[in-house]
């Protein structure tokens, strides 16, 4: 049954974890072309487990993912890395790579064996570039960066690879207010303006209910999912939290430590 | 990508400088003859003294040549295991892959002839001793690389080199005991290492091993850099983990496995070298850094065995000696000055 719509990811009924131990399930959730997602939940519910989970590193423990108008599992690697780019929250390997050759990676899917660049690669390289202000930081390496910086590189790696869905693990980790709201923004434009599908787990909640088209929230119950306006109405943040030490103001979607 | 013309000229200083190198290398030795004459012998001319040309071509020529393939393919095999196990201190010496392929020699050099209970050298063809230097090496690389996929712990797997290396060690002083003063002093001149000595046969063999070793990591550059970015972005990029570990392991057991076999163990220059080539090629991409990392080690190899030649005396040094000599301090020298070593 092949599925033939607008939706890049679709999931249905999915459960994920371990064969010994299953962390979530039920997830369902529907993103179109364009859409910004932050998937939000307590420490430990599964978030990054989800993303494994989606990226392929990881196999699912029931229900369905699809990617387009085929299932995740029927992808084979080169094909998925067409179709799916990753920000992971482990460093890359080598801190010795230049910002520039870090991103040139990205282009990987589409290079001949010996990985020659082309004149598309490189326009792609440098749109990468330019959309994460790093065109003065080309030249740098990667351990002479700042966190923040080096999260901007990683994101544009992602863009370079120029795949129709992008999926973040805690991509505002480690980052300051000003660094945080700065790199959703740029997810935000990245997802508005070049019709990427964006996906990215979360704990900035209040950020994400600003920024996002979509949110999914990991309860270990029914998982909600949806436009953050709805799920504020039907109070699905006022019971993230154990309300005797922290509430969620509906009216300023903003987290209050309970006096 | 940055200015392939700063690489360019990088590259071609490097080729001169292999080139005096090599002309060193061939105009020294325990026969001073002088420089001309070399010259003039090696463009064809007959040399005053018809011993001369015999010493140029038959001796010092094969000498010069092993030695850039063994220093070629151990700074390769070096590379190839830093990128592969993503670690600044992995090198074929390092990691117990040379000691791996001692026991192998060991076994086939003291252990067969113990078990067959005659010291008759005569099966004990060059081919059999780089099959058996290359198992041990492979084995070792092998299990290493199960450990590293256990183990993250970056220390975890140098210890467990070390550890392969006391194993060795222990298993050769057994064998030792119970050989016969001729095989143990076989074997204990192959693991003084030396570049001289190879027939024209052992020579095309050593070519042909290393060649393979250089064609398969050719062919693993897509995927070598990819793995900079750790495994999990490299799948993510499309490469099969499965097979391009595979392949640059085999790659890496052939260098090191086959260059052990018929040099010996020869310390330091697969760790140092790559670290070397990065103090002047300011890139990661492995297009650069094999053909550079090559040169480099053939040029290091070449002034090692020069001064292990001890000029105009009839002594030659043992080169793994030399080489550590030369390599330790730079592995510190390194250390001390970068505080932290990268890859």
């Amino acid at each position: 049954m092949a599925k033939v719509d607008k939706n890049i990811v679709s999931v249905t009924d999915l459960a994920i974890g371990y064969e010994s131990k299953t962390i979530a399930e039920r997830i369902n959730f529907e993103l179109e072309t364009g859409m910004l997602c932050g998937v939000v939940g307590i420490n430990g519910i599964g978030k990054s487990t989800l993303l494994r989970t989606l990226g392929g590193f990881q196999p699912k423990l029931d229900g369905n993912i699809w990617l387009k108008d085929q299932n995740l599992e029927k992808y084979t690697s080169s094909d998925l890395s067409k179709e799916l780019s990753v920000v992971l929250t482990e460093q890359p390997a080598s801190k010795n790579l230049t910002v520039q050759e870090l991103i040139a990676l990205g282009r990987q899917p589409y290079t001949n064996w010996l990985g020659t660049l082309t004149k598309q690669d490189k326009l792609q390289i440098e749109a990468s570039l330019d959309a994460f202000l790093l065109k003065d930081l080309r030249y740098r390496k990667c351990h002479q960066l700042s966190d923040g910086q080096l999260q901007r590189v990683l994101v544009a790696r992602a863009m370079a690879q120029d795949t129709s869905l992008i999926l973040l693990d805690e991509p505002t980790t480690h980052l300051d207010l000003y660094h945080k709201v700065q790199i959703l923004k740029m997810l935000q434009e990245l997802a508005h303006n070049k019709q990427k599908t964006i996906l990215f787990t979360t704990h900035e909640i209040e950020l994400a209910i600003q920024l996002c088209d979509r949110i999914l929230i990991l309860d270990g119950k029914d998982n909600p999912f949806g436009d953050p306006c709805q799920l504020i109405e039907q109070k699905h943040f006022d019971r993230l939290f154990p309300s005797e030490m922290v509430q969620f103001d509906a009216k300023t979607g903003s987290f209050k430590v309970s006096k | 990508m940055q200015g392939a013309k700063t690489y360019r000229i990088s590259f071609v200083f490097l080729t001169l400088a292999l080139l005096c190198a090599w002309l060193l290398n061939i105009s020294s030795g325990s026969v001073s003859i002088p420089f001309a004459d070399v010259l003039s012998t090696l463009f064809g001319e007959t040399p005053e003294t018809a011993s001369w040309e015999y010493i140029i071509w038959d001796y010092r020529f094969p000498k010069a040549f092993t030695s850039i393939l063994v220093g070629g393919g151990l700074s390769l095999s070096g590379l190839l295991m830093q990128t592969l196990f993503r670690n600044p201190l992995a090198g074929p010496f390092v990691l117990g892959i040379s000691s791996g392929a001692s026991l192998g020699a060991a076994l086939l050099l003291m252990g067969v002839s113990l078990l067959a209970g005659y010291t008759s050298f005569s099966f004990l063809g060059d081919v059999s001793l780089a099959i058996a230097a290359s198992i041990g090496s492979f084995l070792v690389l092998l299990i290493v690389m199960i450990v590293a996929q256990r183990v993250k712990d970056t220390m975890a797997l140098l210890i467990i080199g070390l550890m392969f290396g006391s194993i060795t060690s222990a298993i050769v002083s057994v064998l030792a005991y119970f050989s016969s003063a001729e095989n143990l002093q076989r074997f204990i001149f192959w693991s003084f290492g030396s570049v001289g000595n190879l027939s024209v046969n052992q020579l095309l063999l050593l070519g042909g091993i290393v060649a393979l070793g250089v064609i398969l990591s050719i062919i693993s550059i897509k995927s070598l850099n990819a793995f900079l970015l750790g495994e999990n972005y490299a799948q993510s990029l499309g490469v099969s983990l499965k097979k391009s570990r595979l392949t640059i392991i085999v790659a890496t057991g052939l260098l090191a496995g086959g260059i052990t076999a018929f040099a010996g163990p020869i310390a330091f220059v697969g760790l140092a070298v790559p670290h070397l080539t990065r103090q002047i090629f300011n890139t990661m991409e492995h297009k650069v850094l094999i053909p550079a990392v090559m040169l480099y080690g053939a040029i290091l190899m070449l002034l090692c065995d020069t001064l292990a030649q001890l000029p105009n005396s009839a002594s030659v040094l043992p080169i793994n000696a030399i080489t550590s000599l030369v390599g330790a301090p730079v592995v510190i020298w390194l250390l001390v000055r970068k505080r932290k070593m990268m890859f």
